[in-house]
């Protein structure tokens, strides 16, 4: 027998009873407030949140806040004037030099300050991993309370990848003192844009 | 224990001797305890999200066959290459096949306590493939030719100035250059060229879907991440419990492991790999390695529950105060002393022992493993078996005697209250097990039986 054999049927004859699935109906988030509480969480765990009235803004926030004359990136149309339309098919491998990628995502979770982001949001996914600095866009009205308001949204999902971002890759494997920039961006900045308000 | 194999304690005592490393060492962890207790406290729904993540294992476990089979039909169709690997050796030959296949020496790898316990780096070594290991106290812990100490920590029994020190050594930083920020950069600079050059990176897996045969990675670095996107072959190595039924059962796992881990609200990256990228080979190992055997194991089998979020070994007083490294197991800790013994129970008979069955891991354990009465029962267990030191086997014959002995044990109680108080040299000497490290209490004015009576009103026929 080969070792998937083995292995199922020693499993099969290990297993213990039937116990069924729990409801998980129950778990939700409160919805009220969820801007205000995503920016607390997400100043809280070294992030730096921006409330944006629009693209225009966000073009010029980035411009003030970081190096323009180094490489920035964007998978957002409406940017492109300003900076690089990101290649999706690029070899990942020449975003090594890439200072900010700005992108936007599907959706917010406020309880852990988390972005989601689908690999077409990406452009490719690389990108916000290997940037030094990662800026996400993400509209008030998408923010949801818990995970479990987020998964409701992403369902299956229509992605070879995806991923939850919640702050600046960080370490504190060195007497636990924390580092911001371990592999990946050293900041990562979040703008709400809230066009009603 | 195997001869001439030190056992948790002998181990122990090397890191004790260093009495300011173990404060610290304490101190560190149980601050991550802390940090545990706030983040728990803001959900108002805690003890409930426990008892779910912990009744949907409970499922897992029970349909643990059709999950398997379901998860790697979606797997395959999502284009994973699945695998099997019975066992270490097993699995290590895949990785290695893979490799070989393509013609690559080089691999990266993020954090996985399965490779570890796997010895995979030291057999594609042996057959001249170079791995790195690419988060940061991992990475450390490689240096330095040692294992990590810490399922979530690897390197928390180090101080900055000995890190300092091994970056000196191998990586050529300035001599007693021991500042975290400086030294972590140092690193970052390294592995980035390390990730840019390696066509294979290896990572494990924190949970797997069935319902979609996608797989979950948490890191805070971002270093799996780096390795996967950037590779054109890209291995998972996961242990066969790690499968959950469906996705939207992440949210609740996800909102328990970080809080659980070191206090945050959700893991930096959670990344949820689901097909390879275009061009991208991606595949999948599903190892036992003694997995099978835990899940008949009736009284054991819950500790395949286990989300590896650390949390019983940063409120374990034996852990914190003994060191990681001294555990002698890739897994240390509580949930390590009930894990190892399935796998060797001859090599880790010593390790149920080091616990003090104060039940504080059980209590903080995101996924309600009742852990500190497993230990107990593997004390009983390897008892049983004859694989106890001989220490422990008289103490507990002379302690179960006494208990089962009304008699015995108040006039024992009188005995021993009498020489506690009388000639407590008797009893602190080396000759005595308990004495190690503790100063014997002095002996109560009167027992238990005789308090118990005088506060209750009535006469006491004993005693
Ligand atoms: S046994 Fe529980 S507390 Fe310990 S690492 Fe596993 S999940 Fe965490």
């Amino acid at each position: 027998m080969s070792s998937r054999e083995n292995i199922l049927a020693a499993v099969l004859k290990n297993q213990p009873p039937a116990s069924p699935l729990p409801d998980i109906g129950f778990l939700k988030g409160n919805a009220v407030d969820v801007v205000a509480q995503y920016s607390g969480v997400f100043a809280s765990i070294g992030g730096n949140v921006f409330l944006v009235k629009d693209l225009a803004a966000v073009d010029a926030l980035i411009r003030e806040n970081f190096d323009a004359t180094k490489r920035i990136i964007t998978t957002l149309p409406e940017l492109g004037n300003s900076f690089e339309l990101l290649s999706a098919t690029a070899d990942p491998h020449t975003f090594d030099d890439v200072e900010v990628a700005v992108i936007e995502a599907q959706l917010a979770v406020a309880e852990n300050g988390a972005v989601w982001l689908p690999e077409q949001r990406m452009g490719q996914r690389i990108v916000p991993y290997i940037c030094q600095h990662l800026v996400v866009v993400v509209a008030a009205e998408t923010i949801v309370p818990t995970l479990h308001e987020a998964y409701g949204q992403i369902g299956l999902g229509q992605y070879g990848f995806g991923a939850f971002i919640g702050g600046p890759s960080k370490t504190a494997d060195i007497e636990q003192a924390l580092v911001m920039g371990a592999h990946g961006p050293i900041t990562m900045t979040v703008l709400i844009l809230d066009q009603v308000g | 224990m195997e001869k001439g194999m030190k056992d948790h304690a002998a181990l122990a005592e090397a890191f004790i001797n260093d009495e300011e490393r173990v404060d610290w060492h304490d101190g560190a962890l149980w601050w991550i305890r802390q940090k545990r207790d706030i983040a728990s406290k803001q959900i108002p729904e805690w003890e409930d999200l426990r008892e779910t993540a912990s009744r949907i294992k409970n499922n897992v476990l029970s349909n643990l066959h059709d999950y398997l089979l379901q998860f790697e039909a979606n797997a395959t169709l999502n284009g994973i290459k699945v695998h099997w690997a019975a066992d270490a050796e097993e699995h290590n030959a895949i990785v290695y096949s893979i490799l070989k296949d393509k013609d690559i020496k080089q691999m990266v790898k993020s954090k996985s306590m399965l490779t570890e316990e796997c010895h995979l780096n030291e057999y594609l070594i042996e057959r001249g493939v170079d791995v790195i290991n690419s988060d940061l106290g991992e990475y450390i812990q490689q240096l330095d030719n040692e294992p990590p100490s810490h399922i979530v920590l690897p390197c928390i029994h180090k101080r900055k100035e000995e890190i300092g020190e091994i970056f000196h050594e191998h990586l050529g930083t300035e001599k007693g250059v021991s500042d975290p920020t400086t030294l972590t950069r140092f690193a970052r600079r390294h592995l980035r060229d390390v990730f840019i050059t390696r066509r294979a990176a290896l990572t494990g897996v924190n949970f797997a879907v069935a319902e979609t045969g996608e797989y979950v990675v948490c890191t805070n670095e971002g270093n799996a991440d780096m390795g996967a996107h950037l590779s054109e072959v890209q291995i998972a190595s996961m242990g066969i419990e790690k499968i959950i039924p469906q996705k939207a059962h992440l949210g609740v796992f996800l909102r328990l492991l970080a809080r659980s881990a070191t206090g945050q609200p959700i893991t930096i990256y959670s990344s949820h790999f689901k097909k390879p990228r275009e061009g991208q080979e991606m595949h999948l190992i599903l190892v036992d390695l003694g997995r099978s055997r835990q899940l008949g194991r009736v009284d054991f089998r819950d500790s395949l529950k286990c989300i590896k979020c650390g949390a019983c070994m940063n409120t374990c007083p034996v852990y914190r105060k003994s060191g990681g490294l001294s555990y002698h197991n890739t897994i240390a800790g509580p949930i390590g002393a009930i894990l190892a013994p399935n796998l060797d129970m001859k090599k880790h008979a010593d390790l149920p022992f080091a616990s003090t069955l104060c039940g504080s891991c059980s209590n903080v354990c995101p996924v309600k493993i009742n852990i500190h009465d497993q230990l107990y029962q593997w004390r009983q267990v390897i008892v049983r078996e004859g694989y106890a030191a001989n220490t422990k086997v008289l103490g507990m014959k002379a302690m179960a005697w006494t208990l089962s002995s009304p008699t015995s044990y108040s006039t024992l109680g009188k005995a021993g209250r009498w020489v506690l108080n009388n000639i407590p040299f008797a009893v602190n000497n080396k000759f005595n097990p308990w004495y190690k490290q503790r100063d014997m209490p002095d002996g109560p004015k009167e027992s238990f039986d005789v308090w118990y009576a005088k506060n209750n009103g009535h006469d006491s026929e004993k005693d």
